[in-house]
């Protein structure tokens, strides 16, 4: 059995799995079980001055019944007493000391409310603090969580005033709600910060009610905008955390991925993307602690069988991988390939070529079941068909280059090669 | 003794004669299969619904909570869409052709989710379709069985004015009369035929018997065109001694009486002996067993691959407890008393090569069975109404009426379909043969102006 022994800005946990900052880690018994359950460290939920939450606080996506393939809500901060939560903090880690525990923080946008907050609460006891730059929403308009995730300077400033003090590794949480995340993270890392966490929820509108027209979720009658999180965003936060690991300035700066982990197989990508570890969040509201079990078998054979030993060992193997557009190989070709012993004849290939533009699927009529077939000639190779078959391996793309050499887009141009007749 | 009724206690009849296939309960379930089906294009399924159902679409729309246009799919394609997802032997028509087949995976439960819109549309009478101003055309119909209501809806649709006569006193034909009652229930179908009707336009005329006091040729004076939607008549006789024995009775009849009296009204022996092995064979013995009798034998002269009901149908006479006696063909009924007492049977077997007709040729071994019955249900397939068909000079082939396309007849005006015209086969093609005869009759009906 691989190890799954995590180190992160040297914060030690017996595996890389963290519950995010959020419910789940808002008070101790949440956070025992947690522990009891085997996850590896928490993010303790954000803490700062004390809030009053609104019921009717979350609304999901329902999609063709997965439920909650995406959870939206519009809660703030902790609204449990600070004293209680130091309190259960220290409890907690007395009881879990090999685990890891970090405190994430929010306070009013001035130099010395920063300084109260970490220095109460690192003298407390915690292995590192992550600051909340990301909360969509109640906190904003306070000018706090995404107001200052999205503006450099105020980042940076905030930062700095957190270093002045800090005595414990600091993650700066980032927001989604940017067109990019590395100018926050490139003013913030100038700040200090030893880490990264990302993403925070995405501002959302979840739909409305066709009967009240009240859209999601109903506060007696009105809504707000929401934080977007779960399922749905991994991809959005797989290319936030990549583009980290893409720019020089940020790529060496340990990262906590958080975005719709639910299973290994999502860490095992975020991981592969520069994570060093990931954070979990809207899968453990919906499933519980004990998905965790999973999280680590996977993950664990999944090393086993690749012939890693350690989590550290392929963190950012898939970054080298992304690439510039222009920089792709036009001469790389392939063609679907239907095998025809494990095609079903649904014909959802076919229609999906068909209306969505390259007609390369022919269709001969059967009763019931038609044949159908790729017209080589007029495949582009763009893998839809392939996508949309519900039976794996049914439909395969096969290499057929256009030309030996790599020829990127400017090669093309400078060659004055011809483009398509049709 | 004669056979006995009142066998069983009423909650046994309730329990024995309930719901075949129960329906989804909750729009929650309906939904977590819908969303299983894969929408195939030019789907397996449709193509495999006599009817054309579009099955991906209407399965679609419960996914997306659309279940009127759910509806409205099923019903444009198939009025009796309703009773069709009860009674439909699916296995060997939609869902058997269903992609997950191909995937060793259970089919998606086509009929169950049709059922979920059609019953909805029909308990709270959802106005789905509208009919045409009225056109001054006016239709005849033979019989108020699918074949001639379909026939009928489709036509008022267009604004054509329809005259159902029907011999009995409720629409429905073998639906009403003749399938078994675990699958509809006499209100259900009552409640369809009012569905039909509800279009406005049609009139039923019930109790009044085509070929006494009115004939063919009366409506063809009085009426623009016809539709003979007669279904066929009684069972087959077996030609052997002892047909005319006490307790030899015919399954069409004892099922018409299942589906008209109180079950505890019906006689049923203690031993029973169903002769055949198709569907109508299959609903005398089930219904036969859960009449309370205590032994049912079902007798086929052929072997189980040559039977014409299908694995399903076998299946729920088997899960009922009947019994099997394959390769025996019925040689004479004993009695006493004027009682039948046994069916004595030819032992037979089966040559190794098919006929022209694609069946094996049945060959005597010159061995015989005896098997104990006090009841003996023929049920080896219906004659038509030779009489009628002969009578009204409409061309046919042994009774059974010959059409060409869109349901033409030889007579000038007259259309037929449905079981008169296949010689017996499943609500679904009636329906579809009574779409096809409106087509042709609003053809013959533009051309004739
Ligand atoms: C026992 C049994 C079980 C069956 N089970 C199933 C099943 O599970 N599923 C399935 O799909 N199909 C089943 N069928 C077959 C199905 O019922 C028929 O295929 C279908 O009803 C045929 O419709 P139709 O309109 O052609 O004829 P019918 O349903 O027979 O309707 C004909 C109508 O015409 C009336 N009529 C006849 N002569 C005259 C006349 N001279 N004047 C006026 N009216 C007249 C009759 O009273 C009747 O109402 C079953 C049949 C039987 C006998
Ligand atoms: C109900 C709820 C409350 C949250 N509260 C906080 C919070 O207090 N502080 C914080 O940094 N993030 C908060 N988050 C964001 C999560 O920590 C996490 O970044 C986000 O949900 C994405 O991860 P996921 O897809 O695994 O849920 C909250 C999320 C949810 C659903
Ligand atoms: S890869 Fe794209 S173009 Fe080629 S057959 Fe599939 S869908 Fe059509
Ligand atoms: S999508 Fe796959 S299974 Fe369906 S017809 Fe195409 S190749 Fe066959
Ligand atoms: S064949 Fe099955 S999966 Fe495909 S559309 Fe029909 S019911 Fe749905």
């Amino acid at each position: 059995m691989a190890n799954l022994h995590s180190t992160l800005l040297g914060i030690s946990s017996p595996n890389p799995f963290w519950l995010a900052s959020a419910p789940p880690t808002d008070k101790k018994i949440n956070v025992l079980r947690a522990f009891e359950a085997g996850w590896g460290g928490v993010v303790w939920k954000t803490l700062g001055d004390q809030v009053k939450n609104v019921s009717s606080r979350y609304a999901a996506i329902n999609y063709g019944n997965q439920r909650v393939m995406g959870l939206n809500n519009i809660e703030l901060i902790s609204d449990r007493p600070l004293d209680i939560n130091l309190k259960e903090i220290r409890e907690v880690m007395k009881e879990f000391p090999d685990r890891a525990m970090v405190v994430s923080l929010m306070a009013n946008t001035n130099r010395e409310s920063w300084h109260d907050l970490v220095k109460r609460v690192q003298d407390n006891g915690c292995h590192g603090l992550e600051l909340n730059f990301g909360c969509p929403h109640g906190m904003t308009e306070r000018g706090m969580g995404a107001a200052v995730g999205q503006d450099p300077a105020i980042a940076k400033m905030v930062v700095e005033w957190v270093m002045e003090v800090a005595e414990v590794p600091v993650l700066t949480k980032l927001t989604p709600n940017v067109h990019s995340v590395v100018p926050i993270a490139k003013a913030t890392l100038e700040a200090g910060t030893n880490g990264f966490a990302l993403i925070n929820t995405i501002q959302s509108l979840m739909g409305v009610d066709l009967d009240t027209f009240l859209p999601y979720p109903d506060v007696g009658g009105h809504t707000a905008f929401g934080g977007y999180c779960g399922p749905a965003v991994k991809p959005i936060a797989l290319k936030m955390l990549t583009s980290l690991g893409m720019d020089k300035a940020t790529a060496n700066t340990p990262i906590s991925g958080i975005g719709g982990v639910t299973t290994w197989r999502d860490a095992v990508e975020f991981m592969l993307l520069g994570a060093g570890n990931v954070q979990v969040c809207t899968a453990v509201m919906k499933y519980g602690f004990r998905i965790i079990n999973d999280l680590c078998s996977g993950m664990s054979n999944w090393m086993d069988e690749k012939g890693f030993t350690s989590t550290s060992e392929f963190v950012g193997l898939s970054i080298p991988k992304v690439t510039d557009w222009e920089e792709l190989d036009l001469n790389f070709h392939i063609v679907a390939n239907i095998n025809q012993d494990k095609c079903i004849h649904c014909g959802l290939c076919y229609i999906a070529c068909e209306d969505a533009s390259h007609q390369a699927i022919s269709l001969e009529k059967g009763n019931p079941y038609n044949t159908y077939s790729i017209k080589e000639e007029e495949c582009v190779g763009c893998n839809l068909c392939k996508l949309v078959c519900p039976v794996s391996e049914c439909i395969t793309m096969l290499e057929q280059r256009k030309g030996a050499e790599h020829l990127n887009w400017k090669e093309f141009q400078r060659l004055g090669l011809p483009l398509n007749e049709h | 003794m004669p056979l006995e009724s009142q066998r069983l206690a009423p909650e046994e009849y309730k329990r024995n004669f309930a719901d075949l296939h129960p329906p989804f309960e909750l729009l929650d379930t309906a939904f977590i299969e819908a969303n299983r089906c894969l929408y195939c294009y030019d789907a397996p399924c449709t193509k495999s619904c006599p009817t054309s159902i579009d099955v991906p679409q209407f399965i679609k729309q419960i996914s997306t909570g659309n279940i009127k246009g759910s509806a409205e799919t099923i019903f444009s394609a198939n009025i009796m869409g309703g009773g069709c997802a009860k009674v439909c032997p699916v296995e060997k028509l939609c869902e058997g052709a269903c992609v997950y087949n191909l995937l060793h995976e259970e089919p998606i439960a086509i009929a169950k989710l049709q059922r979920f819109s059609t019953e909805q549309a029909i308990k709270e009478k959802w106005k789905i379709f509208e009919r045409k101003p009225s056109n001054g055309k006016r239709v005849a119909i033979v019989g108020a069985g699918p074949a001639g209501l379909a026939c009928a809806h489709a036509l008022s649709l267009e604004g054509v004015d329809v005259t159902i006569f029907e011999k009995e006193a409720k629409g429905g034909g073998l639906m009403t009369y003749g399938v078994a009652a675990y699958k509809v229930t006499p209100e259900f179908c009552e409640d369809e035929v009012d569905w039909i009707l509800s279009v406005g336009g049609i009139t039923i005329q019930y109790n009044t018997e085509i070929g006494t006091t009115k004939t063919l040729q009366d409506l063809q004076r009085d009426y623009d065109a016809v539709f003979v939607g007669i279904g066929v008549g009684v069972a087959r006789h077996l030609g052997i001694p002892g047909e005319e024995l006490d307790g030899v009775v015919d399954a069409i009849k004892f099922i018409y009486d299942i589906r008209t009296k109180d079950y505890s009204e019906i006689p049923v022996g203690d031993r029973v002996a169903v002769i055949g092995m198709g569907m109508t064979a299959i609903d005398a013995a089930t219904q036969s067993k859960r009449l309370g009798a205590k032994e049912v034998v079902m007798v086929y002269r052929r072997d189980e691959h040559e039977k014409s009901c299908t694995d399903a149908e076998l299946e729920i006479a088997k899960l009922d407890g009947c019994s099997f006696v394959w390769l025996a063909a019925p040689k004479e009924i004993l009695g006493e008393h004027g009682k039948a007492t046994a069916l004595v049977c030819n032992i037979v077997r089966l040559s190794d090569e098919a006929d022209a007709s694609g069946k094996r040729a049945i060959l005597p071994t010159g061995e015989t069975m005896t098997i104990e019955a006090d009841m003996i249900i023929r049920a080896a397939g219906q004659i038509p109404f030779e009489e009628f068909v002969q009578g009204a000079h409409i061309q046919n082939n042994g009774g059974r009426i010959s059409t060409s396309g869109l349901q033409t007849t030889n007579l000038k005006g007259v259309f037929a379909g449905g079981d008169c015209v296949n010689g017996g086969k499943e609500v679904v093609d009636a329906v579809q043969h009574g779409k096809d005869a409106a087509k042709g009759i609003l053809e013959y009906l533009s051309s004739n102006k």
